[in-house]
């Protein structure tokens, strides 16, 4: 049976008292939200927290509202976020990116600021302690080197959220509460260049909102690849947001890529490329070809990495089908 | 160090003093007795343990009693009423929703709320609602059959 280490919790009522509490304990504190995955890793010791500070005492962190933009509060769960009418009807990569997190009762307790923020992954550092003492531990936690680099000197764990390629393909932002006052960053800004300090915030900031422009007249969706589409983190994802002019000329094109290097990577060659094009098969072929040179899978995660690497070619080509009103290739699905 | 805790389980109120790391899956079966709630894998991701916090499935290996105080659970003793078992368990029992049993808790507390957010659902949407509780038996066809069932019977049809 795997336990947790014993921790003291901590529950403060506002965004600033919280962002005290840690600022006081340091690297001995963490924040915690849904907890579904923060749980499971602290119980394969990849995290040894002597203090967590909870977010679920702190008023109106829950909030969904869409009026013109949208704002998600980042306790709100990944089911509501998934299950919100406007959400559905005007960002509905974002609903289709929530709704694709890990399995129902997992969403029901995960938060939206909790996936955006969750933690890198590899094949060498997601084990129990067991695993990894016997394999001498990876730089990650414990050890020094980079079990799968091993002439690296920085972590390649992996970039796993969902929400994430999706937010910045969007635009959106997020407000980083700290404990003298608050700031505003696009969500690209909110990531490192490190598995390990995958977070560029200070330590100290929590997240508290989400703000998605208002993306009418876009296309958007979401595309994700694991081995079990039931439940498995991400090997892949495909963001993308195309913006067509009344003669369906592009005027702006977003793609990002998830669970392919440290960060999400923005497809930023493919995305000038698509700019005053039409988005017909041929176009989409060449964007695809483009935009998937960016995408750096290593041998960390479900599956071959070089598959992983072809199949984000394919997987841009089918987003952006779908996004043109084109075949996708996909299967049918096995029951109606 | 421990924390006071209230948590409804049930409809009881149960007030305990409970050390931080103790989650709610220990909380129902060792501190209260209710061993009804089952732990698998203890990662979150078999889905045995599954309970309804206030009114949503979640998987209580992954959820600390301290983070349950003030709410209210319900867990697979908590079903039946008055002696008569819910529309749910009638129909694992109509339709073999069961081999082993070991996930038969987990997966009826997430089929109640799976029926409770879309009480008419198409077959796959009862797959896709029990993506996240596994059958080692892999006896799914009999599961998904028997909240198809319950859905057809709390409906009222037949």
């Amino acid at each position: 049976m795997l336990r947790l280490p014993p921790f003291r919790f901590l529950v403060p009522k506002t965004s600033r008292e919280a962002a005290s509490m840690l600022a006081d304990h340091g690297p001995d504190a963490m924040v915690v939200a849904g907890g579904t995955d923060l749980y499971p890793n602290m119980k394969r010791r990849q995290f040894e927290p002597k203090v967590l500070v909870s977010l679920r005492g702190i008023a109106d962190t829950r909030g969904i509202t869409a009026n013109g933009g949208l704002r998600l509060g980042a306790m709100a769960t990944l089911s509501a976020v998934a299950a919100h009418a406007d959400v559905i009807a005007r960002w509905p990569a974002v609903a289709k990116a929530a709704g694709l997190v890990s399995s129902p009762p997992l969403r029901n307790a995960g938060t939206i600021g909790g996936n955006l923020c969750v933690d890198t992954r590899c094949t060498y550092y997601n084990q129990t302690e067991f695993w990894r003492a016997s394999i001498g531990y990876c730089m990650k936690k414990d050890g020094h080197i980079c079990l799968v680099a091993p002439g690296s000197d920085k972590c390649w764990a992996l970039s796993s959220s969902d929400t994430a390629p999706v937010m910045i393909a969007l635009g959106a932002e997020v407000t980083l509460v700290g404990p003298k006052g608050e700031r505003r960053i696009p969500v690209p800004q909110l990531f490192g260049r490190d598995g390990i300090a995958y977070l560029a915030k200070r330590p100290e900031e929590i997240l508290t909102d989400i703000h998605v422009p208002d993306r009418a007249g876009w296309s958007m969706t979401y595309r994700k690849l694991r081995r079990r589409g039931s439940i498995d983190f991400p090997i892949l994802g495909v963001a993308a947001a195309i913006q067509r002019d009344a003669g369906g000329i592009v005027t702006d094109a977003r793609i990002v890529l998830g669970a392919v290097h440290t960060h999400p990577v923005e497809a930023t060659d493919a995305q000038e490329f698509l700019k005053g094009k039409r988005l017909d098969a041929e176009t989409i072929e060449m964007a695809a070809g483009i935009a998937y040179k960016p995408a750096r899978p290593l041998d960390n995660a479900d599956l071959s990495y070089a598959w992983r690497k072809r199949m984000a070619r394919i997987e841009v080509g089918r987003a952006l089908r779908e996004l043109a009103g084109l075949p996708t290739g996909d299967l049918p699905p096995v029951v109606a | 160090m421990k924390c006071p805790v209230t948590i409804t389980v049930n409809g009881s109120a149960h007030a305990r003093d409970v050390e931080p790391r103790l989650l709610l899956a220990h909380f129902l079966r060792e501190t209260l007795g209710l061993t009804g709630t089952n732990l698998g894998c203890d990662t979150s991701q078999c889905g045995s343990c599954t309970v309804l916090l206030d009114g949503a499935a979640v998987k209580s290996c992954t959820v600390l009693a301290v983070q349950a105080d003030g709410c209210q659970v319900t867990t697979v003793e908590g079903l039946a009423k008055d002696g008569k078992l819910h529309p749910l368990q009638d129909a694992f029992w109509e339709k073999h929703g069961l081999q082993c049993g070991f996930c038969t808790p987990g997966m009826l507390m997430n089929a109640v709320d799976l029926l409770k957010r879309n009480p008419k659902p198409t077959e796959a949407e009862i797959r896709h609602g029990i993506d996240g509780n596994l059958c080692r038996c892999t006896g799914y066809q009999n599961i998904v059959a028997s909240i198809a069932h319950a859905a057809t019977q709390m409906a009222g049809g037949k």
